[in-house]
C-alpha cells in the first residue's frame, strides 16, 4: 500500500479579488521509501500541495480532495489535534529559507528539543542526548557547543542542517524537503541534497523534493511529477521521463536545461510565463506557451490521461514512450 | 551588551541637563511671582518683600540662579518648598507611593488587558473581535483624559454610585504609612474594610489612567503580532506539530514583544504625563497633585527638584526596558 495517497486535491485562497484555485485535482501517490520529485516553476502549486498534506495551508486557504491518505489515516477525518500527531512525527518538512526558519529568539538546542518532547517524550538528558547525536547525524560538528548557539551565529548551510536534524528528529516516514537548496551557496548545495539522500536511504523513509532543477531531479528522484499552475502535466520514473518526455512542458523544460543543450548556439528558454491565479486561459494551461497549440488546446481542457508508467495532461502527446508505455 | 549599557548610561547625562535647563526656564517664564502669590489677597511690605526675595535667592542674576541650581542637583539638594518649608525631596518620597500605586496598578491593568486582547485580535483578524478591540482601542486613545475622568465619575460615582469621587481611601480610616502603598498598608495592617475601601478608591482613576496606555499596547501588540505570525519560523513550528497555544505564546509572542516592550517603556512616561491629569481630577494624593499645586504657587524649589525627579524615574524605568530588550532578543544580547 501507498504511504501517501492523494486524490484530487485541490488548494483554494480567499483573497480580496475573490476566490482563485492554486492547486487544482492534483493526484500524487508515494510509496515507502520512495524518493519523488516535484517539479515546476515559481507558482506552479507545488509548494502549496505539500503544506497541504502537512496540513499547514494558510487560515484563508481551503484545501478538499476525494482522498487524502497518509500511513493508512484519512487525513480529511483528522482532527486538528489528531492531524498534530501526525505532523511534525510521522511526516516532517523542510523549507527553502533556513535563515528565516528557525526562530530567533530559542537557541537550536530548544528547537531541537521540542519537537521530541512534544512526540516521543522523555527526560531532558535523553532528549539533550538524542539532539547532539541528531547533530552529528547531520554533519554539525561540536554538537554539544552548537545546541546552545542563536539560529543568527550559524550561516545559512549550518540553519538548513539543523532544520533537517529537526524534521528526522522524530522518524519520520516521509521528508518533505521544499526547495531545500535554492537559498544556499552552490558548493553548500550539493553537500545538503547529499546529506538528505544519505538520510532517506540510510532509514528508508520516503522523500519528497520539490524543487525547480530539473538537473537535481534528474540525480535524485526515482520518480517525477512535473506540475505547471496547480496542475500535474506529467508524471513517470524518473528515467523515462528524461528519456522521452511526453508533455510539450516537460520536454521545454529539459530544453532550458544547460547541460543538455551542448553544442547548440543560444539556449533554449520557454516564452511567456506561468500564467498568475487569477488569469487562467482556458483550455489547456499550457496553451499559451506551448509550440505544438492545436485548436482543440484552446477550448477543452484535457484530463490526465493515465500511462502505462505514468500519466501525461495533453491531448497529443509527444513521441510515445519507448518501451512500457 | 555592557558597552550597550554603558552607553545608555552615558545618554542619561545630557537628557538630564536637558531636563533642567526646561523645567528653570519654563516655570519662570509663566508670570506670577511666587512671594506675591503667597501674601495671596493681602500686601506685603516692599522690605519684607525684599528680605524674602534675598533669602529665597531670587534676587540673584538668573543664571547665577541656574548654576546655583544646578549645583544643589548634582550634591542631592533638591531644597525646600516655598510655602510649605519642607524639604522637596521629603515630600516627594511621602506623596510618590501614591503615584506609583495608581500607575502600578493602571499599568498592571493596561498589560494585563491589553496584550491578551491584542493577540486575540491578531489571531482572529478580521472578525468581529478584532474590529471590536481595534475599535475601541482607537476610541480610548483619542479619548482627552481629562473628559474621560470626568465622564467616568459622572457614570460611576455619580449615577451609579459605585465608586467614590475623589481621595485614596475614607476619612474614617487611618493606617500607618510602612510602605506608602495604600493597598499594601491596609493589607499589612490587617484591616480588611480599609483595604475595601483603599481598592474602592483605586479602582476608577488607575482604569481612566490605564485607557491610553491599554489602547497603544492593544493596537502595537496586534500589529506585531501579526507581522510575526507571517513569519518562515511560524511555519516551522507549526510543521513539528506543536499545538496553537505553543506556536502563539511562545513561537510568535516572545518575537512580538520586542516592540510591545519599547512601547511599554515610552508608555511609563505618558503614564506619569496622564497621572498628573489623572490626580488633579481624582484628588489623588500623589506627585501630580503635588507638582500642579506648586506650578499654580510658582513654588520654584518644588517645580524643579520635583520635576527633575520624575524625570530621572522615567529615565530609569526606559534603561531597564533597554535591558529588558536585550534579555528578550539574544541578536541585541549576544551582539551584533
Amino acid at each position: 500500500m501507498a504511504l501517501l495517497e492523494i486524490r484530487n486535491l485541490s488548494v483554494d485562497f480567499a483573497t480580496h479579488g475573490g476566490k482563485v484555485r492554486a492547486v487544482e485535482g492534483v493526484d500524487l501517490t508515494v510509496d515507502e521509501g520512495e524518493v519523488l520529485g516535484i517539479v515546476g516553476e515559481s507558482g506552479s502549486g507545488k509548494s502549496v500541495a505539500s503544506l497541504a498534506v502537512m496540513g499547514l495551508v494558510a487560515a484563508n486557504g481551503t484545501v478538499s480532495a476525494d482522498r487524502m491518505s497518509f500511513a493508512g489515516h484519512d487525513l480529511m477525518k483528522l482532527s486538528p489535534r489528531q492531524r498534530r500527531m501526525i505532523t511534525g512525527r510521522d511526516a516532517a518538512m523542510i523549507f527553502q529559507e533556513p535563515m528565516t526558519s528557525l526562530n530567533p529568539c530559542f537557541t537550536v538546542g530548544f528547537q531541537l528539543m521540542e519537537g521530541m518532547a512534544e512526540h516521543i517524550g522523555g527526560s531532558r538528558a535523553t532528549l539533550k542526548n538524542r539532539a547532539i547525536e541528531l547533530l552529528d547525524q547531520v554533519g554539525i560538528s561540536d554538537a554539544e557547543t552548537r545546541l546552545r548557539a542563536y539560529p543568527h551565529q550559524l550561516s545559512g548551510g549550518m540553519n538548513q542542517r539543523v532544520m533537517i536534524a529537526m524534521a528526522i528528529a522524530c522518524n519520520p516516514r516521509l521528508l518533505i524537503a521544499d526547495e531545500p537548496t535554492t537559498a544556499l551557496d552552490v558548493t553548500i548545495q550539493r553537500q545538503i541534497l547529499e546529506l538528505l539522500l544519505d538520510l532517506q536511504r540510510k532509514r528508508g523513509m520516503a522523500l519528497i523534493l520539490i524543487t525547480h532543477n530539473m538537473g537535481v531531479v534528474a540525480e535524485t528522484a526515482h520518480r517525477v511529477v512535473v506540475m505547471y499552475a496547480g496542475q500535474v502535466m506529467e508524471e513517470r520514473p524518473a528515467a523515462a521521463l528524461f528519456k522521452t518526455p511526453r508533455h510539450p512542458y516537460t520536454a521545454a523544460l529539459l530544453e532550458a536545461l544547460p547541460e543538455r543543450s551542448s553544442g547548440k548556439k543560444r539556449l533554449l528558454a520557454i516564452p511567456g510565463m506561468v500564467p498568475g491565479l487569477d488569469d487562467r486561459p482556458q483550455g489547456c494551461l499550457f496553451n499559451p506557451r506551448c509550440p505544438y497549440v492545436a485548436p482543440a488546446c484552446l477550448s477543452e481542457r484535457p484530463p490526465l490521461l493515465a500511462e502505462a508508467s505514468g500519466g501525461v495532461r495533453c491531448i497529443k502527446p509527444l513521441a510515445a514512450a519507448a518501451g512500457s508505455a | 551588551m555592557l558597552r550597550f549599557l554603558l552607553t545608555r548610561l552615558a545618554l542619561i547625562i545630557p537628557t538630564f541637563l536637558g531636563v533642567t535647563l526646561m523645567t528653570f526656564a519654563m516655570i519662570r517664564l509663566v508670570p506670577g511671582d511666587p512671594i506675591l502669590l503667597m501674601y495671596g489677597e493681602r500686601t506685603v511690605d516692599e522690605s519684607v518683600y525684599q528680605k524674602l526675595k534675598a533669602e529665597m535667592g531670587l534676587d540673584r542674576p538668573i543664571l547665577v540662579q541656574y548654576a546655583s541650581y544646578l549645583n544643589d542637583m548634582a550634591h542631592g539638594n533638591f531644597g525646600k518648598s516655598i510655602t510649605t518649608r519642607t524639604p522637596v525631596l521629603s515630600e516627594f518620597v511621602t506623596l510618590f507611593p501614591a503615584t506609583v500605586e495608581l500607575s502600578l496598578t493602571a499599568m498592571t491593568l493596561a498589560i494585563l488587558i491589553g496584550l491578551p486582547a491584542g493577540i486575540v485580535a491578531a489571531v482572529r483578524r478580521n472578525t468581529a473581535f478584532d474590529h471590536t478591540v481595534m475599535g475601541a482601542s482607537l476610541t480610548g486613545y483619542s479619548m482627552p483624559i481629562f473628559w474621560w475622568g470626568l465622564l467616568m465619575i459622572l457614570t460611576f460615582s455619580v449615577w451609579l454610585g459605585w465608586t467614590p469621587v475623589s481621595g485614596r481611601m475614607a476619612v474614617k480610616y487611618f493606617i500607618e504609612p510602612v510602605t506608602g502603598f495604600s493597598l499594601i498598608d491596609s493589607y499589612l495592617a490587617g484591616d480588611w474594610s480599609a483595604f475595601k475601601s483603599a481598592l474602592h478608591h483605586l479602582i476608577l482613576p488607575a482604569c481612566v489612567l490605564s485607557t491610553v496606555p491599554l489602547a497603544v499596547i492593544a493596537r502595537m501588540t496586534r500589529s506585531s503580532m501579526l507581522e510575526v505570525l507571517n513569519e518562515d519560523y511560524i511555519r516551522t513550528a507549526r510543521a513539528k506539530g506543536l499545538p496553537p497555544w505553543r506556536v502563539v505564546g511562545l513561537h510568535a509572542l516572545r518575537n512580538a514583544l520586542i516592540p510591545v516592550i519599547t512601547v511599554i517603556g515610552l508608555q511609563v512616561g505618558a503614564l506619569l504625563g496622564g497621572a498628573i491629569l489623572t490626580e488633579t481630577i481624582f484628588s489623588w494624593p500623589g506627585v501630580g497633585n503635588w507638582l500642579i499645586e506648586s506650578i499654580r504657587r510658582r513654588d520654584y524649589p518644588v517645580v524643579q527638584g520635583g520635576i527633575l525627579l520624575a524625570a530621572s524615574i522615567v529615565m530609569i524605568v526606559n534603561l531597564m526596558v533597554d535591558v529588558l530588550y536585550g534579555l528578550i532578543n539574544p541578536r541585541i544580547r549576544k551582539g551584533h
